[in-house]
């Protein structure tokens, strides 16, 4: 689709947003990172929907996925390690106006952050967040995350990683107020931009588990997919994700699964074979927080001089 | 003088509000200052009459000042020293800043309570005390000897014993006197103290009708009291031979009475504040249950966090979103919040926090007052960390302390720390009634376009301040990041990009010292001893210098609103005195302790600080009772402190 850029009107009345304005400089990701599909998809997703850039927030944590803000031209919020879901929460508290967008890790979200997105998923503020998952730390150079598979051999389990690693979807389906989980994977640009741009539109928390590749660390943790597209399971209904056309070839394992059904949800997610792609579940009915925090918007300062005024009086000699 | 027997002119509520029969011919002293203790077993209600008769006290005029006797847990066993759980009222002819020595009168429900407040020194030789005699009836043989044997001791500590039937009495209006004796003892102290009744009255039902949350039970909750009230009020005429008039203060402004944590409250609603974000903790809570009753009012949102570091973080995210935050805690959370409020300085986010100082370290005394995270407010962040710190001596401090901290924070563009503690918190006291200021208010939120050209960090060279762009205002566009950067928000490692953040940073703080004035010096401009303090102990320090000047002592006092950055012209004040010491609730080490020389000695923390910012031998006397620093404690350490002085010369 083509358009007009604002400044290149006589009389702009409605301007038109490009990729250029989505994207930052150069990203500084290691080449063959799984981020920068993510990051196409993100800005295109910007682009398709229209964004205001000014209206659209990508706020991070720390860790490389974590970087994601400043490859965009948007506002972004580059925060501390685990602590951006509740830096978003508070952006949307009282902001009903803006998009909001959370990047990220297995490590931000999963570990250090954990208290943070179970409590996120349980306010179900509306943000679409991608939680960028390649079972490894890599800003800190290789050491074992929450997700690391048993075995995984890193810095700091150079035998092998002892135990076996958290579900992150598991989690989040069991936490009351779940209202969007889906997974998706950062080698399929158009089931990527499909999930993500379903996860925009959801009126709540949207979380987005993406299993990314980390070409340095965990080469191979997601390779076996690539190269045997079998070993994962497409979740396909007309609620569901739709990725077009060329899924059916990319996906020789279908599941139908309803987004609505939360017990079907919970036994794909803990189904020990066929890692599942799509929208797991979808609620837009879930009571969200953002709704409470945004009471009173329209109290004027005349009502807040009035009580003021009133509440002293109360405590008058 | 007033007549405590002045027919009452209001409400028909209670069936007593007719002509209450006069008592039997009592005297009646006028003194200029009374010290009252209510104590009783966790959960009898003697908190509350306290509060109510602390707010009679400043309804007829007096200066107040109340502590509150807190213990640690919510329901500690009955008759246990460490239960005792009451109030103390120092009510005065005059300003009342501070909570006084010992107390003139404790009325007790029973008598192991009287030893929690023996243990905490609150009495002497003289006090009255008004004990419930149940215990001499009682259906236990080892109560009654065990109450028969305080009783004998009481008398020989020199206490002026009074034995009433608080709990008899008070079975005659309900079934369940543990909620009901508090409404009889506030009566009492009424009559003991010629209050206007009818002030109490008006406490009683207001109090009750905010409590009563069955609604239709509020009447007959609200009557029974006033008949309580009444009772102990008329019992107490009949009962005191001697009572007490307490003349009121001729106040030229009209005055309110509040605790610090309902100020802050205000406070917050004055400043305009629209979001606070907490974690529950003691003894900084209070604060936003009753800001969460006005919020509801006056368009504002309480979150109510997974835990403190996500509390400041969504304060955060509301500030960097255009909305004005403010995060209340106490000395744990700071802890918490310490890696976002280095987050706050280095991506310079404004927001207001307030640290309501416990006892520490760790879970340490968290009912308790302590002066002990002056030092953890202002370095408590890796790196350097600069921004603004003050700290409240007074209640009415409180409240106008929000409404400056939020103003500096948003000119400055990071975050100023209000420290308060819990003797602020939970204790009452009068200050001039408010006059709202438009000025008060932040500002709206700003969508206009972000002009062109300007950075996001634009730092004025000579001040380091710079506005900034807020999400929704087109061509603000920019990364907000806690990594170094430069001023168009980019992440740079660069040394000098690095030297030239800090240092814009550092500049702000500079340049908002350069706008305060020396503080005032109390008493004379120089002398002997000079006493520094900052935060709740204003008062006594004061008060102590007061009592070493009347016997021609040369000392006086000054007390520092901010300490970060410190307010100007310190050191020339400290010149002109022959010795400079803080007196502060936090620890220190005593010169005479073992290993303590004056090489390794550890300060007390604005003794830390103001050595090495002025260079000045400043010494220190610290104690971290738990308590609010009595008056009499004071002097008697600065007398000591002048007599080695006078010794030396």
């Amino acid at each position: 689709m083509y358009g007009l850029k604002l400044d290149w009107m006589e009389t702009p009345e409605a301007p038109y947003y490009t990729l250029e304005d989505y994207t930052g400089p150069e990203a500084r990701w290691c080449p063959g990172c799984g981020d920068f599909a993510v990051l196409t998809a993100a800005q295109r997703l910007c682009r398709d929907e229209q964004l205001a850039p000014e209206k659209t927030v990508f706020v991070s944590g720390i860790g490389c996925s974590s970087r994601f803000p400043h490859y965009m031209k948007t506002y972004g919020f580059h925060g501390l390690h685990g602590r951006a879901l509740p830096v978003a929460c508070g952006i949307r508290a009282r902001r009903p106006d803006l998009n909001i967008f959370v990047a990220t890790g297995d490590g931000d979200c999963c570990s250090i952050g954990s208290a943070h997105w179970i409590h996120a998923v349980r306010y179900n503020m509306r943000m679409v967040v991608m939680m960028f998952d390649n079972n490894v730390y890599g800003l800190t150079k290789n050491q074992t995350s929450p997700t690391s598979p048993e075995g995984l051999r890193t810095y700091t389990h150079p035998r092998g990683a002892p135990i076996e690693g958290m579900d992150p979807l598991q989690v989040s389906l069991a936490v009351r107020g779940v209202s969007f989980i889906a997974q998706t994977v950062d080698f399929n640009p158009q089931h990527l931009l499909a999930t993500l741009t379903a996860a925009y539109h959801h009126p709540g928390f949207a979380f987005v588990r993406i299993l990314q590749r980390c070409p340095h660390y965990t080469p191979r943790a997601f390779a076996p997919l690539q190269e045997n597209p079998s070993m994962m399971s497409l979740l396909v209904h007309p609620d569901g994700i739709d990725g077009g056309e060329s899924m059916t070839r990319l996906f020789p394992n279908r599941i139908e699964h309803d987004p609505s059904d939360l017990r079907g949800a919970r036994v794909i997610a803990e189904a020990e074979q066929g890692i599942p792609v799509g929208l797991l579940y979808k609620n837009d009915s879930v009571p969200r927080y953002d709704h409470a925090s945004a009471s009173g918007l329209s109290a004027t300062r005349e009502d807040r001089v009035k009580l003021l005024e009133q509440q002293l009086d109360w405590f008058r000699i | 003088m007033a007549n405590p027997l002045t027919p009452a002119q209001a409400p028909q509520t209670s069936e007593k509000t007719k002509q209450p029969k006069p008592g039997k011919t009592a005297r009646i002293h006028t003194v200029s200052q009374r010290i009252v203790e209510i104590v009783s077993d966790s959960g009898e209600g003697a908190q509350t009459a306290g509060q109510l008769f602390g707010s009679v006290c400043a309804k007829a005029g007096n200066g107040v000042w109340t502590v509150e006797i807190i213990p640690a847990e919510i329901e500690p066993p009955s008759r246990s020293r460490a239960g005792a759980s009451g109030n103390r009222i120092r009510f005065s002819s005059q300003k009342t800043r501070n909570m006084g020595d010992k107390a003139d009168v404790v009325v007790a429900f029973n008598d192991q309570v009287v030893y929690g407040r023996i243990d905490d020194e609150a009495m002497g030789p003289g006090t009255i005390l008004i004990i419930d005699r149940k215990w001499r009836n009682h259906a236990d043989e080892n109560i009654r000897k065990a109450y028969i044997e305080s009783l004998e001791d009481f008398e020989k500590r020199g206490y002026d014993v009074r034995e009433v039937p608080i709990e008899a009495e008070t079975l005659r209006f309900t079934e369940n006197p543990q909620r009901g004796k508090n409404m009889w003892a506030l009566g009492l102290l009424c009559a003991l103290f010629s209050r206007d009744i009818e002030h109490a009255r008006t406490q009683v039902r207001a109090k009750f009708k905010r409590k009563a949350k069955v609604k239709g039970r509020a009447d007959a909750i609200i009557e029974t009291n006033l008949k309580l009230l009444d009772s102990g009020y008329e019992f107490g005429l009949d009962f005191f031979d001697e009572r007490y008039e307490i003349p009121a203060v001729p106040w030229k402004e009209p005055r309110v009475v509040m605790d610090g944590n309902a100020a802050i409250a205000l406070g917050t609603v004055a400043a305009g504040i629209e979001v606070c974000s907490m974690y529950p903790i003691t003894p900084a809570t209070s604060a936003t249950h009753y800001l969460a009753a006005m919020f509801h009012k006056a368009g504002g949102f309480i979150h109510q966090a997974e835990d403190e570091i996500a509390a400041i973080g969504f304060a955060i995210g509301a500030s960097y979103a255009g909305k004005t935050p403010i995060t209340i805690t106490s000395g744990p959370g700071i802890a918490l919040k310490t890696e976002f409020i280095g987050l706050a300085v280095m991506a310079e986010i404004p927001l207001v926090i307030v640290d309501v100082q416990r006892g520490g370290p760790a879970t340490g005394l968290p009912t308790k007052v302590e002066q002990g995270d002056l030092l953890a407010a202002l370095y408590g962040q890796p790196g350097d960390a600069p921004k603004v710190v003050m700290a409240a001596s007074s209640i009415g401090e409180c409240f106008h302390f929000v409404i400056t901290a939020r103003k500096i924070a948003e000119s400055l563009r990071m975050p100023v720390i209000v420290l308060t503690d819990a003797n602020l918190a939970t204790g009452q006291s009068d200050f001039p009634l408010p006059q709202f200021d438009e000025d008060w208010l932040s500002p709206p939120i700003d969508q206009s376009p972000w002009e062109e050209g300007v950075s996001p960090y634009a730092w004025d060279p000579e001040t380091g301040v710079s506005r900034r762009p807020i999400p929704g205002q087109p061509g603000g566009m920019h990364v907000l990041t806690g990594l170094a950067h430069d001023e168009n928000s980019r992440v740079a490692y660069e040394s000098k990009i690095n030297q030239q953040g800090m240092r814009m940073r550092s500049r702000k703080v500079a340049a908002f010292a350069s706008t305060l004035k020396p503080p005032k010096i109390y008493g004379d401009e120089e002398g002997d001893l000079l006493v520094v303090g900052w935060g709740a102990t204003r008062g006594t320090i004061e008060e102590a210098v007061d009592r070493l000047r009347a016997d021609d002592e040369k000392a006086s006092a000054v007390h520092l609103r901010f300490l970060s950055p410190m307010e100007p012209g310190l050191k020339d004040i400290f010149s002109r005195f022959k010795k400079v010491i803080t007196v502060e609730v936090n620890y220190s080490d005593d010169l005479d302790d073992p290993f303590i020389n004056e090489e390794n000695r550890r300060y007390g923390q604005l003794a830390r600080l103001l050595r090495s910012q002025t260079l000045v031998d400043i010494d220190c006397w610290t104690r971290v009772p738990g308590k609010p620093l009595a008056p009499g404690l004071v002097e008697e350490a600065l007398r000591k402190k002048l007599a080695v002085m006078k010794g030396e010369e």
